[in-house]
């Protein structure tokens, strides 16, 4: 008979294999699709100009005259010794090109997370409690609206209004942390914020609904009858349970959030994972492509799996259901 | 408690405009980032390496060729090849020996002279080592390189040929420094009146000017290229000031963003970049010579290039650009009309109608000009069915290698590539005995017959209708009003800085 908290780290290793097994999943899938693009480096490399002789010979010097799964085998090899392979193009080891571009997509999609957090909680809690009134209307108008609205669109204009025309903000580049921290966040501040706003607009929603609900649940009305105002009420509460339903839908934008760098990056000459990546589909240097990919996507199970683990540590409830079921 | 939740949004909004405001107006000021007599010039493509050597991208010798690297001749604003490290040079009688005597003073950065040895290092290396194949094709003519003397080296080649000079004024004739050691794909080893001084992958590589340059002091101080996958981004920061020049603009439409002449000037040039309806000989149809002149007769050029390329760029109906010398203007010899092109097709037996596959890179001149060509081609009796591949990998491999098209619309910007149309095995399948005939006896004879032969050539293309010649790509090239001493037009693969000033 096990106590509710060794359920947890039962829970834990449960969620760990099949995190594992997802991975291993995944980079059969990312391997195979990669090989299964058309067009190849060998060609790319050579240019237009190139016999089909010169083409089959690098083809054959590169290893990609071999079948996929003899290759996805040596790949394989190498990323349990946390080898990402070489570039085809440049010779590189791909870990060394990603690790610097890490930096720039790290803080770029963190700090959007991180501000649409912040803006979504209180506009979102904000548009429940004053649904009934126009400002609380408005707030819900706005969010469907940042919806509707493409990050990249919010960028160009954003670098136009506050780079172009007011010349506030520097328009498009990175500079390093360690190079400052002025210069650095000069170049974030409109990639961060045109990504951001979509993110907050799409939270904020969740964050109203959950509200809603909790506006509407007996603890909530015995708590107000106790004389608790609002907004003490709410986050007493409230804010627990307005957190489950927000904390996986922030585990499920991720992923969308990551493509929406991809796009935020090219728009503001960032050296980040994305551009990397969208420079290496279009020369078909697998060995970059798939390594992106694979780390994109662990990134996005990881998380995953923090949010299943997070449910646990946020309602008491599913920890002893978790116990139960084990 | 409505004052408190109205607080909370308060301080979470004043949050965000604190994080937005911080850092913005103070370290800059907008229209002047610049550090004094720099250069930064906004660019398309990043070089994947540094070594121009084993890569063709054209993003290489950008940057480096003349720059940092330089090469015994060198191709000049206007098109002629002029003496860079080879003070000047004599042709045997015979055409197969050339003796260059080099710049008695020239050093590479590292401070060793250049010596004759290096030359002959650096052409051995590309014909035997494990260099790019396509300069290797270009040095394959090559028999011996001997160093004479320090300052003389002396090339003789297997047969006759110009080309091989012209070549030697591009990658495949840069002079390397033989001693250094460096691994060429990081560390570049040249002579040029600049150095490489930082290269931050994905964003941009900056050059410093060679204090000990041998030859004319570079005018600038420092020279950043900085790559832009999206135009927009980079017009965005030519217009706050971070940048000072556009080394292209690829979308001439957004000219009207830099008309402000105070502010901005715009050089419009020529460029290598033949935009060509390439017509696949494979297709018994377009074998037919009468279909190929139907076509080119159908195609309302000067239209075609005001719709997509607002009006910029060069008719020009062979596959010369204007500043390779034996250029004639042959934009004329085709002129629209629509009723000559039906007639002409009625001949060849296709009054019925005919169907071709227009099969487009997904490029922005091809996508817009393809669409145009369709119209008109359709006005004619000929559908076309529209497919795009992406580019450079899906195009290359099916157009280019499987040559699985019937129409395809490509810039073709290497330096006088009419020789491709000499190989019959290249995608166009263009197969015409005279005219390979012409291109050989051009290479092989005195610097007059090369024109005369080419220039016939030229002709016997527009002849054939070998392809359509849509338009030349203009080089547009947008600067602050202080940045002189650039090349309006784009004879090589260089951007070449060597003469750009940035005055006050």
């Amino acid at each position: 008979m096990s106590t509710p908290v060794s359920g947890l780290p039962l829970r834990v290793v449960r969620r760990l294999a099949v995190f594992l097994v997802s991975v291993l999943v995944a980079s059969v899938l990312v391997f195979w699709v990669g090989s299964a693009l058309p067009g190849n480096v060998a060609q790319v490399v050579l240019g237009v100009q190139a016999t089909p002789d010169a083409v089959a010979r690098l083809q054959h010097d590169f290893g990609l005259d071999r079948p996929w799964p003899v290759r996805y085998l040596f790949w394989l090899g190498g990323l349990l010794h946390g080898d990402l392979g070489r570039s085809y193009l440049t010779g590189e080891p791909v870990l060394s090109q990603v690790v610097p571009r890490l930096e720039v997509t790290g803080w770029l999609v963190g700090l959007a997370m991180l501000l649409a957090v912040l803006l979504a909680v209180p506009a979102g809690m904000w548009a429940a409690v004053r649904r009934r009134h126009a400002d609380g209307f408005a707030v819900s108008a706005l969010s469907q609206v940042g919806l509707a609205v493409p990050g990249f669109w919010l960028g160009i204009l954003a670098s136009l209004v506050f780079a172009v025309r007011l010349g506030w903000l520097p328009a498009n580049g990175y500079l390093p942390l360690a190079d400052g921290i002025g210069g650095w966040a000069a170049h974030m501040v409109l990639p961060v914020v045109s990504l951001a706003l979509v993110q907050a607009s799409v939270l904020a929603r969740y964050v109203r609904s959950a509200t809603i609900e909790v506006l509407r649940e007996d603890y909530y009305r015995t708590a107000r009858a106790g004389g608790w105002r609002t907004v003490p009420a709410l986050l007493r509460h409230g804010l627990r349970n307005v957190a489950l339903p927000v904390v996986t839908v922030i585990g499920l934008q991720l992923a969308t959030l990551l493509a929406g760098a991809i796009i935020i990056e090219s728009v503001f000459a960032l050296p980040g994972l994305g551009r990397l990546l969208l420079d290496a589909v279009a020369q078909r240097d697998l060995m970059v492509v798939q390594g992106i990919v694979l780390l994109l996507v662990v990134a996005v199970l990881a998380i995953n799996a923090l949010v299943d683990l997070s449910y646990a540590l946020l309602d008491p409830r599913l920890r002893s259901e978790g116990r139960d079921r084990g | 408690m409505r004052r408190r939740l109205g607080l909370v949004v308060a301080v979470v909004t004043g949050l965000a405009v604190m994080l937005a405001g911080c850092s913005g107006p103070g370290a800059r000021s907008s229209g002047n980032r610049l550090p004094a007599n720099t250069l930064v010039i906004g660019a398309t493509a990043e070089p994947p390496t540094l070594d121009p050597t084993v890569n063709n991208a054209a993003a290489i010798p950008q940057v480096l060729l003349y720059n940092v690297y330089e090469t015994l001749v060198k191709v000049d604003g206007t098109g002629q090849l002029q003496g860079l490290l080879a003070k000047d040079w004599t042709v045997s009688p015979d055409r197969r020996t050339y003796t260059f005597h080099l710049q008695p003073g020239a050093t590479f950065a590292s401070g060793r002279p250049v010596s004759a040895t290096d030359v002959k290092w650096s052409i051995e290396r590309i014909v035997s080592a494990d260099t790019s194949s396509v300069l290797k094709t270009q040095m394959a003519v090559v028999d011996t390189v001997t160093a004479v003397d320090d300052h003389t080296a002396e090339v003789t080649l297997k047969r006759p040929s110009n080309s091989w000079l012209w070549n030697m004024s591009s990658t495949a004739g840069i002079v390397i420094d033989s001693q250094s050691g460096a691994d060429l794909a990081t560390t570049p080893a040249g002579s040029g009146p600049y150095a490489l001084k930082a290269w931050a992958k994905g964003s941009q590589i900056e050059l410093v000017r060679n204090g000990t340059y041998w030859g004319t002091r570079a005018g600038v101080d420092a020279v950043t290229f900085r790559y832009f996958t999206d135009a927009n981004a980079m017009n965005a920061a030519m217009l706050s000031g971070d940048l000072n020049v556009i080394s292209n603009v690829q979308a001439p439409q957004a000219l009207d963003r830099f008309s402000d002449t105070s502010r901005y000037t715009v050089m419009q040039g020529t460029t290598n970049g033949e935009v060509v309806l390439g017509m696949n000989n494979l297709n018994p149809a377009l074998k037919d010579v009468r279909v190929r002149r139907a076509i080119t007769y159908a195609i309302d050029r000067k239209a075609l290039l005001a719709s997509v390329w607002n009006g910029k760029g060069t008719l020009i109906g062979s596959m010369v650009p204007p500043t390779d010398p034996w250029y004639e203007d042959l934009a004329g010899a085709y002129p629209y009309d629509p009723a000559k092109a039906k007639e002409l097709l009625k001949e060849a037996g296709y009054e019925n109608g005919l169907t071709l596959r227009l099969r487009l890179p997904t490029l922005a001149y091809a996508t817009g000009a393809g669409r145009f060509v369709q119209s008109q081609l359709a006005a004619v009796g000929i559908t076309v069915v529209i497919d795009e591949l992406e580019f450079p990998a899906r195009w290359i491999d099916v157009a280019m290698r499987q040559s699985d098209y019937d129409l395809t619309i490509v810039a073709h910007v290497e330096p006088r590539d009419m020789v491709n149309f000499a190989d019959p095995s290249y995608y166009w399948h263009y197969d015409s005995e005279t005219f390979r005939g012409l291109m050989a006896a051009a290479d092989a004879g005195t610097p007059q017959e090369y024109i005369d032969d080419q220039r016939a050539a030229a002709r016997v293309l527009s002849d054939d209708a070998a392809a359509d010649w849509l338009f030349l790509l203009p080089n547009l090239v947008v600067t602050t009003p202080q940045v002189t001493g650039l090349n309006a037009n784009a004879t090589s693969l260089s951007f070449d800085v060597t003469r750009a000033a940035v005055g006050s």
